[in-house]
């Protein structure tokens, strides 16, 4: 549903990654993996409209992201930010219920159908019983959950999420990678996360994008893309691989 | 019954209250029953001319001139998304004050004063949006940075202009710069703006929501965010000037006024706004009616007022446990 043509991104004074060309398709779990300002979070943002393309062309549905009315886009992809520089002084799901800007009917108050999404967004990320307390109360973790439901809430077609499990406790983690692959299989949503971990990609994505320091990138199905070999050289680092389960795990030989 | 639905009904009760009290109280004894008689049953005399001549614009001057530094206020925090923003950090007042001093010492006559005073504040708002205005890069640090190195450049010449006045001006020229609604014109074109504006404001609310949660975060969600900036510094700033227009640089208001909502618990602009509406408005009023009865026949500059009335409120609501 989105297609990266020759996309080539870029920060001033500086060039990110080059000739980038792959796509998502509903039911499909991508895992983002790179060095520190090897341009995952530019790419984020350039796939969800936010920044622009030095070069290329991204396709939302076979027609260009930039010829797309915003509340529409809106509609089909959601992006979760990696970092938000404000703060909130309502309630969380006050909160929650602002992910449903793109579907509001009217001009003075939310629906019915939006409170419902909004708890049942809370509901899945445990949070139900924060509902009436004020955001700027819960801790760092409780946040990024909330912020995680209020994507839920915006009912995209499209995640984009940029570090989704920052801040989240080892529970809490396995929780919303579970979440987000059931997101992928059974609601055919398609899913595209930047990780730091090299523990979970192995485990829940079918899909991996590896952005090199030196702007080349490889795409693909998980089980081509991710081997030991290719994340040694990505992050400069000997690891160690373990195969248990359904997953494939990589840690750090250290 | 809900938080912000008490809170609109009880607002609403003390907007109505300020009124009325406006009404009553004054050097001239007017008792509630011919309060209600000129209402009802209108009979020429002096009564009804100072309930309609004399007071009624002036309760009505001070309630538009409250609501609509607390709306700009409240607009301009999340535009700024700075909770030390108020009405006068885009300049308007600094600009219409100097604009009115200036007349004021080159011995011009009220009308003309008052076009000085509008033209200052045009001036002042052109200045600022032609600096701080990039396409499609709006920086709130720079709008900020622009209004209050404007305001202090022009803070110094309003000081320069007091200096070098005539003596029997400097009064009259403090009433300017402290807030006075004693000299506001016709209310109607203010009320009819602040009536516009809040409506404008309940509708774009959601909007307003997302923005104070950042730009990008604003554009993710669908927010055409370079548009809704735009809208929101013109009406905070039309709001501001129409408000400097009637009774001067009022202070307090416009920044603590929303805060003082935020603080009983109500976040979001579909109600924060209006209820900042009826607050400073209410509170406007009741300041201006004090202003002019406490030391009567002197009148306070109503500034003076808001500040010793709204602080120690303010600071009883902060130090509230929740």
């Amino acid at each position: 549903m989105l297609h990266c043509e020759g996309v080539t991104l870029g920060v001033p004074g500086r060039v990110l990654c080059r000739n980038l060309t792959f796509g998502i398709e509903p039911g499909q779990l991508w895992a983002v993996l790179g060095v520190n300002g090897s341009g995952k979070t530019t790419l984020v943002h350039a796939l969800s409209g936010l920044a622009r393309c030095e070069r290329g062309t991204v396709l939302l549905n076979g027609r260009s992201l930039e010829s797309a009315d915003s509340r529409q886009r809106a509609r089909e992809i959601g992006v979760l930010l990696q970092q938000e520089d404000a703060n909130f002084w309502g309630s969380v799901f006050e909160y929650a219920l602002l992910g449903r800007f793109p579907h509001a009917q009217s001009w003075f108050g939310w629906g019915g159908e939006d409170e419902e999404a909004a708890f049942a967004a809370l509901a899945e990320v445990g949070l139900t019983e924060f509902a009436g307390r004020r955001y700027a109360t819960l801790s760092g973790g409780e946040r990024q959950r909330a912020r995680i439901a209020q994507i839920l809430a915006q009912a995209p077609r499209l995640y984009l999420l940029d570090e989704p499990l920052q801040h989240l406790d080892l529970r809490h983690q396995i929780a919303a990678l579970m979440l987000f692959q059931r997101l992928a299989l059974e609601r055919r949503k398609a899913v595209m996360m930047v990780l730091h971990d090299t523990l979970w990609p192995g485990r829940f994505c079918s899909h991996a994008l590896l952005i090199h320091d030196d702007g080349t990138a490889r795409a693909g199905a998980a089980h081509e893309v991710l081997d030991r070999a290719g994340l040694e050289q990505l992050y400069g680092c000997r690891l160690r691989e373990f195969a248990q389960g359904a997953g494939r795990y990589f840690l750090p030989d250290v | 019954m809900s938080r912000p639905l008490l809170l609109v009904l009880a607002l609403l009760a003390a907007a109505v209250a300020s009124l009325f009290a406006a009404l009553i109280f004054g050097t001239f004894p007017i008792s509630v029953p011919q309060v209600l008689d000129s209402f009802f049953s209108p009979a020429p005399g002096v009564v009804h001319d100072v309930v309609w001549q004399l007071r009624a614009p002036r309760a009505l001057a001070a309630f538009a001139c409250g609501g609509l530094l607390a709306l700009s206020g409240a607009l301009l925090q999340v535009l700024l998304r700075n909770a030390l923003a108020d009405p006068y950090i885009l300049g308007v007042s600094s600009g219409a004050s100097f604009g009115a001093l200036l007349a004021l010492t080159l011995g011009a006559g009220a009308a003309l004063v008052n076009t000085a005073a509008l033209a200052g504040a045009l001036a002042a708002i052109v200045i600022v949006f032609g600096l701080s205005f990039r396409r499609s890069d709006w920086n709130a640090y720079r709008v900020t940075l622009t209004g209050v190195v404007l305001s202090t450049g022009l803070s110094a010449l309003i000081s320069l202009t007091l200096v070098m006045a005539p003596q029997g001006q400097v009064k009259g020229m403090l009433f300017w710069l402290m807030g006075d609604l004693s000299y506001a014109g016709d209310p109607l074109a203010a009320w009819l703006l602040l009536a516009g504006l809040t409506v404008l404001g309940i509708i774009q609310a959601t909007r307003l929501d997302l923005l104070g949660l950042g730009e990008l975060k604003a554009q993710s969600l669908g927010v055409a965010v370079t548009p809704l900036q735009l809208g929101i510094f013109f009406s905070a700033a039309l709001a501001t000037v129409a408000a400097v227009m009637l009774g001067g640089a009022v202070g307090f208001v416009g920044l603590l006024i929303p805060h003082a909502i935020r603080l009983l618990g109500v976040a979001n602009h579909r109600e924060l706004l209006p209820l900042a509406v009826l607050l400073g408005g209410a509170f406007l009023t009741l300041a201006d009616t004090l202003a002019r009865t406490l030391l009567a026949p002197q009148q306070l500059p109503v500034g003076v007022l808001t500040a010793l009335l709204g602080v120690p409120a303010l600071l009883a609501l902060l130090g509230r446990r929740r």
